[in-house]
């Protein structure tokens, strides 16, 4: 059970990294970035090849210009070119597959076995302490920690509110002489530098990239640990929420590893998030339609009643 | 302080539905001008506004404010020297921030990086007090938390924080409660008397209109039909404004919402 735990803790912290980044453009700044799963692999891709190439700490911001990048393009294409968010989103994702490729030059498949990441730094530099055998926990939790620092601070500058107020208000960010379109593309593009930060994390921690399967359907896996974390901690201060992230995506990733200890085959894992996200939105909606839906059954058997007498 | 010079606008051109909303219309207000406008629906005066705030581009004309052409400029840009309020209270301010958050971004103060401090708090708290509403004690709750007529008031003083050069208010105290809608509009004489802002106002009620301000406007069919100011205002009537109305528009006021008021 302690290792079905630890598994968790440890995909829960590095996916976080993207439900905090979901968290700023989903929450806050109200845009559906599904760039995201293009934008997780080339984090991936990025900091593979920068980690073989022998720089294993530099590869953490290289993947995080990358993302910025690919947010600065998905953020014009809505504001400059009057592309549907969405679409632009998904626009990015697949024009970003052939990205991913040629930053693997060519090769879908890239192996770090004996790379040396910041998660083989992190274990030398913790050998023989007693914290060594939760040394890729740490890691997790001390980029996890970073971020969220960085996000409640940054949320609170003037730039931070006028990105909250364009996704609550944009009316009102117009009439405080603020751009809502240049809200939007500073908000992508943080928002997308901790996606390909939590890719690039991810990859180093597998050892191993492989375009077509490490990005797919993040996105929606970010969205439902997001909205279960949503549910726990939704309201207060800005630290709170975005520390409802990460145990959002802890107890996914939890949930997710006991159904595979009960025999749930790994394949189920996309399916079960795509429930989650069905039923964490939908249920908002039908508690909504309640109200009505009782009283129309009251009506129809009082009137029943009147017609039996 | 505005000046604006045979502006036209119409709305889905060269088809069926074309509707030209203004019509060669030209208008000049002098520094500290408060101004009503009355008129049917549908005459043109929220159009007016919107012309001006620059929420489209209008299709001949010029528009140039206190000396500045700002016939082309976007409207974020042109907020920066006008302020405005809706009929709606929502629509001035976020409801998922709080009242200090709404505040900050309505003050513009400090950079892009810079946080609320402390003496930003103290004057936030100062202005709110000025409205008597007990906002000053609420700093840090959420603005959807606050009434209609709080959320005006509130939006009224984002608004003017720093003082616009013109004011546009359309029809603001439209959807509050008699009591409240007072208030608002104390509010607002204060704060355009103290700072003595350029103001044009719409309104539906006739005797405010005659009340409030120097110079009143009547709109009809995309154009200024009547426009009195001085002596000839100070000794008119409701009914006079009326007669005015159907010699020049050729018609009835068809403004429901007028003749009840």
């Amino acid at each position: 059970m302690l290792t079905v735990a630890t598994t968790a803790l440890e995909l829960g912290l590095v996916y976080a990294l993207t439900v905090l980044a979901l968290f700023l453009s989903y929450s806050m700044l109200n845009v559906c970035d599904l760039s995201t799963d293009g934008c997780f692999t080339l984090g991936a891709a990025v900091g593979a090849v920068v980690a073989v190439s022998g720089h294993p700490s530099l590869s953490l911001p290289a993947a995080m210009g990358a993302g910025m990048l690919s947010g600065l393009v998905t953020a014009l294409l809505q504001t400059k070119m009057g592309i549907n968010s969405l679409l632009a989103g998904i626009i990015v994702s697949t024009g970003l597959y052939s990205v991913n490729m040629a930053v693997l030059d060519g090769s879908p498949l890239m192996n770090m076995n004996k790379t040396p990441t910041v998660f083989t730094a992190a274990r030398d530099f913790l050998a023989g302490t007693p914290l060594a055998p939760f040394s890729d926990i740490l890691v997790g939790a001390v980029a996890v920690a970073l971020v969220i620092v960085v996000l409640t601070l940054f949320l609170n500058t003037r730039l931070g509110l006028a990105i909250r107020a364009t996704g609550d208000n944009p009316d009102m960010v117009r009439s405080s002489s603020i751009n809502p379109s240049f809200t939007t593309i500073v908000g992508l593009c943080v928002s997308n530098a901790f996606t390909a930060l939590s890719g690039c994390l991810l990859g180093q921690m597998q050892k191993s990239v492989d375009v077509a399967s490490i990005g797919q359907g993040v996105v929606t896996i970010a969205l439902a640990s997001l909205l279960i974390g949503s549910t726990l901690l939704g309201r207060g201060p800005i630290a709170l929420r975005a520390f409802g992230m990460v145990v959002g995506s802890f107890l996914f990733r939890l949930v997710y590893a006991v159904a595979l200890r009960l025999h749930m085959p790994a394949f189920m894992l996309k399916l079960v998030s795509s429930v989650i996200v069905v039923l964490a939105l939908a249920i908002p909606y039908f508690k909504t339609r309640l109200p009505a839906l009782r009283r129309r059954l009251s009506y129809r058997s009082a009137a029943e009643e009147k017609e039996a007498v | 302080m505005l000046k604006l010079s045979h502006l036209s606008k119409a709305f889905n051109p060269g088809t069926v539905s074309e509707k030209k909303a203004l019509t060669d219309l030209s208008l000049h207000l002098a520094p500290g001008d408060f101004v009503t406008i009355i008129g049917s629906n549908g005459a043109g005066k929220s159009t007016l506004f919107n012309a001006i705030a620059g929420d489209f581009m209008t299709d001949q004309g010029s528009i140039v404010l206190d000396g500045r052409d700002i016939t082309f400029l976007p409207s974020y840009k042109r907020s920066k020297s006008i302020g405005r309020l809706f009929q709606d209270p929502m629509r001035g301010s976020a409801p998922h921030m709080t009242i200090e958050e709404n505040l900050s971004m309505a003050s513009g103060r400090g950079g892009w990086l810079s946080h609320i401090t402390r003496a930003d708090r103290a004057a936030f708290r100062e202005r709110l007090a000025l409205l008597d509403m007990g906002l000053e004690d609420r700093l840090r709750q959420p603005v959807g938390l606050l009434s209609g007529g709080q959320r005006q008031a509130l939006t009224l003083l984002m608004a003017t924080f720093c003082p616009p050069k013109l004011l546009l208010l359309d029809e603001h105290t439209a959807a509050l409660d008699p009591a409240t809608a007072e208030k608002v509009l104390e509010i607002t004489k204060n704060v355009v008397s103290e700072h003595k802002i350029t103001t044009l106002m719409v309104t539906h009620n006739m005797h405010q209109a005659l009340e409030l301000g120097n110079r009143t406007l009547m709109m009809d069919d995309g154009r200024i039909v009547l426009d009195v100011a001085g002596e000839t205002r100070r000794t008119m009537t409701v009914n006079d404004l009326l007669d005015q109305f159907h010699q020049r528009a050729g018609k009835a006021l068809d403004n429901d919402r007028i003749l009840l008021s």
